[in-house]
């Protein structure tokens, strides 16, 4: 009995052991990962910024991709505000009732739309959109050798590719932040007014009450960087594609959830910075 | 056909290619190396190419045959070594000098990557656009007269999703022929395709040369297509040039690796 506990205390130890350096191997390797894409997306980053100062401009392009990601994500982005509009009118209804604060809806609405659900909709929702179509276009451009061919026909990828896309996503973020905040708004406005009949311009009215311009602009221009982080991380996501069809899948995945990841860090960040910055 | 002219744009660059010298040949390549991680491609290569010669290259697949080509263009950069073209040395050159020497060149990719968002007319329009001074109808007459001179001139507003491997080659070739280029690169211009459509871009190619006065480098694995197109053939071996000379000296080649290429075509 001895024996065999002491055998599989032994094995145990060695299996620990195991454990413990797969663990360091394997947490050091995500390391070097991490550094490694860190320090291509600096390099990639340092190329985009470089070929965007240089001219010729490709506005032909920019005009194609403020189309491609402005207008077609409108449906979607204008959707999504909405349902999120009616669900938080829907919610926050019955919490106000029961605190006898239904008088704030309109506020409360207006408020979080503006200032936190609006951007980071629109933002989730164009990464989904936006930075999977970025990431396996380009991928599917860089495994069939175009972005080489753009590149022999001496023309620069990074401007013609991605300067525009990334422009485009930072220029039409907070246009598409409008028309979630817009969308949100009405659709709260129908889903409060459906329990409680209210005229559209009171609504406005009581929702808009005490708010300064401060409080629409600076949540609706941090869309920006949303709109940067979309296009930079999608971009290179896409251009650096290797593996034929599989990793034009695997670019195009890892463009959205890199992108969604990050736009949710930043919003953390930046809510932080604008309530240091407009109290 | 009369080519038509046109302005090329020039980039602004202190680190311009000098003029071109005649008689001096077109592209110098001196002890060439590139790896890939632990691969070594690419062994100390030498070739020299005469203006107006086409040289082939040929080789076992995964020889660094068409690595040697993106090297060339620059889309690759060597280990060590030099390359030469018209006695410039490429790895001194910034990105305008480059660009600048690539409008000289046209590159014939292996899959053609013709741009699939594009149609057959706008792919061979692309480089026009950004590196001529050429008006909308100028370009529309060029593009005609490029893909005419493939046969691809009932093409034009087709995509290139639409058309046949051998039709994406042609217009790949009309699109690398875009700026009338002094050096030719073509990677594999016959692969993939039958024998007949084979025969009809070798022929195409000869038609070209002969016209532009190119001078070519061809990679290929088709013995008939570098007998044919060929003034002078290199067979690369473990990453070196094996031997270099004309089809018959290759054919007549008492080296082991050579015989054995040449015999295991035929």
């Amino acid at each position: 009995m001895g024996l065999i506990s002491r055998r599989s205390c032994f094995l145990n130890g060695a299996y620990g052991l195991q454990f413990m350096e797969s663990t360091f191997t394997s947490t050091g390797t995500f390391i070097n990962h991490s550094l490694e894409w860190f320090g291509d997306l600096g390099s990639f980053s340092w190329k985009v910024i470089r070929a965007a100062v240089t001219k010729p401009f490709e506005f032909r392009e920019l005009i194609r991709q403020l189309d491609e990601i402005g207008s077609k994500s409108l449906p979607l982005v204008a959707l999504a505000g909405a349902a999120v509009g009616a669900v938080l009118a829907l919610e926050s209804r019955s919490s106000l009732v029961r605190f006898g604060a239904k008088s704030m809806l309109p506020s409360a609405i207006v408020f979080s739309i503006i200032h936190e659900m609006g951007p980071v909709i629109t933002g989730l929702v164009v990464s989904g959109r936006v930075g999977a179509g970025i990431g396996a276009e380009l991928g599917s451009m860089k495994v069939t050798e175009q972005i080489d061919a753009i590149e022999a026909s001496a023309v620069n990828p990074y401007k013609l590719l991605a300067v525009t896309r990334i422009l485009a996503c930072i220029l039409v973020l907070p246009l598409l932040t409008l028309v979630a905040d817009f969308s949100g708004v009405l659709a709260g406005w129908v889903a409060t007014t459906l329990a409680d009949p209210i005229s559209f311009h009171r609504f406005l009215t009581k929702g808009f009450s005490g708010a300064s311009f401060s409080d629409f602009l600076a949540p609706t221009f941090r869309t920006c960087v949303f709109g940067l982080i979309i296009g930079v991380v999608s971009c290179f996501q896409g251009m650096r594609t290797q593996g034929g069809t599989e990793g034009v899948g695997r670019s195009a995945t890892s463009s959205v959830v890199l992108s969604s990841l990050f736009v949710i860090l930043a919003d953390v960040i930046l809510v932080k910075l604008i309530l240091i910055f407009f109290p | 056909m009369m080519p038509m002219s046109h302005t090329v744009t020039v980039p602004n660059s202190t680190n311009l290619p000098p003029a071109i010298i005649p008689g001096e040949p077109m592209l110098v390549i001196r002890d060439l190396h590139k790896s890939f991680g632990e691969q070594h491609v690419l062994n100390g290569i030498n070739l020299t190419v005469a203006r107006g010669e086409t040289l082939t290259v040929l080789g076992r697949s995964g020889m660094g045959k068409s690595v040697l080509l993106k090297l060339i263009i620059g889309l690759e950069n060597p280990d060590t070594g030099s390359i030469s073209i018209h006695g410039q040395e490429i790895a001194g050159l910034g990105l305008d000098g480059m660009n600048l020497l690539r409008i000289k060149m046209g590159f014939l990719f292996q899959h053609a990557a013709l741009y699939d968002s594009l149609t057959v007319a706008q792919n061979v329009s692309f480089p026009l656009e950004r590196h001529t001074q050429m008006s909308e109808s100028e370009r529309g007459d060029r593009v005609k007269e490029l893909l005419t001179s493939v046969g691809m001139e009932h093409d034009l507003e087709k995509m290139p999703s639409d058309i046949s491997g051998g039709m994406q080659k042609r217009v790949g070739l009309a699109r690398a022929l875009a700026l009338q280029p002094e050096l030719l690169l073509l990677d594999e211009p016959t692969a993939g395709l039958d024998p007949i459509t084979s025969g009809e871009i070798d022929d195409l190619i000869l038609k070209l040369q002969k016209e532009h006065s190119l001078t070519s480098i061809v990679i290929t694995h088709d013995l008939q297509s570098a007998k044919t197109i060929a003034d002078r053939i290199a067979l690369l071996e473990e990453g070196k040039v094996a031997m270099e000379g004309s089809f018959e000296d290759l054919a007549q080649s008492k080296n082991a690796f050579v015989h054995e290429f040449f015999k295991r075509d035929s």
